[in-house]
């Protein structure tokens, strides 16, 4: 095994170039691809662990760790993985060189301005969320590992410390203190509970609090002691801190980090599209309080932690079906009472099955310069708002909660696209739609047909049962 | 080289046939079987007739507690359903099968695998791997980086933490695992011919002796065949039922 690895040196065919990073817990070079591999045709990065005598034994575990859950990984929120060195021979591990920006940049800034918190939350909550789709929890998540691509996109890195539902937890019991990083540590965590992707909507809403107010909600501690502090302490108010920050933004940042799993988001999906459409958030006591609760609240809540149960959980994907986002194509331009109702029967038997389910309520109308010459705007604004009346009247029967239910009224000239484009930024899990008459000819044009032909989930398309009286 | 791992078949010639066909497709060149082939399910000669042909072609073999049973006379550690199926299992096979599983060692060793019924710690007294602790202690005893088992019909992986201390994961089918010698494991394939998972499908696994992966299977077969064999044969109601339930 060579530790003493210098640029130009060769690494399984991969050159060594540029030294970026020489961090405790190893090495990190530029690099380039052997020949005859074109495939390869974005920047790389070895990273080389720093292992052997007078090293700690952990870092040899988190490089096995980060080898075997990067390697299963892929999409656009985590750099392309592209190899890894034999343990006994020599470990490195090659990937996608992100070029973009560090959160680092933001957190030091603090506090932003909401909208700012909001979409640099709501593109790491988006990335959390197809991690988490992959069967895997970062529970290490900071600023540091995490690089927004020049789209705005954000990338996820460093996987040392993560769990992979389908493999066993070579981290498990092996060190007795919490692993990760102080300011962002989960509660779970703390107490070495390690497979629940609301670990890492924990530590979303420590970077969004930082962004928000300059400061950590918690501190930084380092001692098992200090951070038991987290299962019952209420952190100051963000809008204490910083008296700009909305209502809203508070509600959604105090959700996250909640000490229990259960009282946080039930996903990171569902915190994305908080952020994305402050609006629809249900302000409750959490996003209006500025003080702390008194101490009879805090001393109860200190009695709790001492019996604080971890929820059991098989894996991420057990967490996020009981979270998934149902979205509604309602068609409220064809009014159709027969059709309404089949739709709403389907969609109350999906919501039906876990009281963390979320229905967003979605119309597509012509953009309103389709519509009006002169007084465009004016006709566009009342054009909507009678949409969403009608679909808030949609709804209406269902009796839902308002944090289960959003409604969204999209103006489009490509109805089919816009859907696909709300499913996909909004992470939608299931989309139900009605289908087209049945006694119109077939064609692949139909907005149903072409969101069940492309949409990135599953969709129900529902029709009136046939012979049954159209009204 | 892929290893496919059988356990606890237990006369069940539907689900044996259906894991064999499945290894097959998987490109499993080599078999182990981890004990068990008889007791509880109505096709033991079958069954024996697949397994000696696997044997004569060089499978990994070892012992269970129900094929001792089945050669020694006044077995008295199992629970009555379990000793009616010995005896009615020793009535349908004749002198050479007979002879076969008397033959059959305690435990088997390739390189640095351990094959073994139950534990391997004093492996004759088929003590059954549930916890850590029982999985560490079978490591420890079997001086091996990979130990297969059966015995316990539920799929189960330990792995051995630097301290010693067995960390137990309960597979998802289908996964290959990485296994790397580096570490010492532990694998309960799990049991083709009578699942209690509440999940009927056959159990076993796959092991990748070149890429230190293991896979675990779950491979639906026809139980209502194996149950209706069951009945007619006259055996306990309570084994044909199992099979429908998968517990």
């Amino acid at each position: 095994m060579n530790t003493n690895l210098q640029p130009g040196d060769l690494l399984d065919g991969f050159t060594l170039g540029d030294q970026l990073h020489g961090g405790g817990m190893g090495i990190i070079f530029r690099a380039t691809p052997p020949a005859g591999r074109p495939e390869l045709d974005f920047p790389l990065l070895v990273k080389v662990p720093r292992l052997g005598p007078g090293e700690p034994s952990e870092t040899v575990v988190t490089y096995e760790v980060e080898a075997m859950v990067h390697a299963t990984l892929s999409g656009p929120h985590v750099p392309r993985f592209v190899a890894a060195g034999d343990l006994a021979v020599q470990p490195y591990l090659v990937m996608e060189f992100v070029e973009g920006a560090s959160l680092r940049q933001w957190t030091g800034k603090g506090p932003l301005e909401a909208a700012e918190v909001a979409r640099l939350g709501a593109a790491v909550a988006r990335a959390l969320h197809a991690l988490h789709l992959q069967e895997v929890v970062h529970l290490d998540l900071k600023p540091g590992n995490v690089i927004f691509r020049p789209g705005g996109e954000a990338v996820l890195v460093d996987f040392g410390l993560s769990r992979h539902a389908h493999f066993p937890d070579l981290l498990a019991e092996e060190f007795r203190h919490p692993m990760g990083s102080g300011p962002y540590i989960s509660p779970e965590q703390v107490l070495g509970v390690r497979q629940d992707p609301r670990s890492d909507v924990f530590a979303l809403g420590v970077i969004l609090y930082e962004l928000a107010t300059g400061r950590y909600p918690f501190g930084a501690p380092t001692s098992q002691r200090a951070l038991r502090h987290r299962l019952w302490h209420i952190p100051v108010s963000p809008r204490r801190l910083a008296p700009a920050c909305p209502e809203w933004l508070q509600e959604v940042i105090l959700r996250c980090l909640e000490a229990q799993a259960a009282d946080r988001y039930a996903s990171a999906a569902q915190v994305a599209a908080d952020l994305t459409h402050p609006e629809q958030v249900t302000v409750g006591e959490r996003g209006r309080r500025l003080r702390r609760p008194g101490l009879g609240t805090l001393l109860k809540r200190w009695i709790m932690a001492t019996g604080y149960e971890p929820s059991p959980l098989d894996r991420p994907s057990q967490q996020l079906a009981t979270a998934s986002i149902v979205l509604a194509a309602v068609a409220t331009r064809h009014r159709n009472e027969q059709r309404f109702q089949v739709l709403r029967e389907v969609v109350k038997r999906l919501l039906a099955i876990d009281p963390d389910r979320r229905l967003t309520c979605v119309t597509v109308i012509p953009p309103a310069s389709e519509l009006a010459g002169g007084r465009e705007e004016e006709a566009g604004t009342s054009l909507r708002i009678k949409h969403l009346v009608r679909l808030r009247n949609w709804a209406e029967p269902l009796e839902l909660p308002p944090e289960r239910i959003s409604y969204h009224v999209i103006e489009s000239g490509d109805p089919a696209a816009a859907l696909l484009e709300y499913a996909r930024v909004n992470q939608v899990d299931h989309v139900v739609i009605g289908a087209p008459p049945a006694d119109v000819p077939m064609k692949s044009s139909f907005v149903s047909t072409r969101v069940a032909a492309e949409a990135p989930c599953s969709v129900t398309v529902v029709r009136p049962r046939a012979g049954s009286r159209e009204s | 080289m892929k290893l496919a791992l059988f356990a606890d078949i237990h006369a069940n010639l539907e689900a044996l046939e259906a894991c064999l066909e499945h290894a097959e497709e998987q490109g499993a060149e080599e078999v182990a079987f981890l004990g068990d082939l008889v007791g509880y399910g109505a096709d033991p000669a079958a069954v024996l007739e697949r397994v000696r042909a696997q044997a004569a072609a060089g499978a990994v073999m070892v012992r269970g507690n129900h094929d001792a049973a089945v050669v020694a006379a006044g077995a008295d550690t199992m629970n009555r359903s379990a000793e009616a199926a010995v005896d009615w299992t020793r009535q349908q096979l004749d002198q050479a099968q007979l002879a076969f599983l008397a033959a059959l060692p305690l435990t088997a060793r390739r390189d640095a695998v351990l094959f073994v019924h139950a534990s391997a710690d004093r492996p004759a007294d088929w003590t059954y791997i549930h916890d850590a602790p029982g999985a560490a202690q079978s490591v420890a005893a079997a001086r091996a980086t990979w130990v297969f088992s059966g015995h316990v019909h539920q799929q189960a992986l330990y792995h051995l933490s630097p301290a010693g201390h067995a960390l137990p994961f309960k597979p998802v089918p289908g996964v290959a695992i990485p296994v790397p010698a580096h570490r010492r494991w532990l694998a309960v394939a799990g049991s083709v011919g009578q699942p209690r998972d509440g999940n009927t499908a056959a159990c076993y696994a796959i092991f990748d002796t070149g890429r230190a992966t293991l896979t675990f299977h779950r491979v639906p077969y026809d139980w209502s065949v194996a149950a209706a064999k069951i009945r007619a044969a006259g055996l306990p109601e309570f084994l044909a039922r199992r099979l429908e339930r998968g517990e």
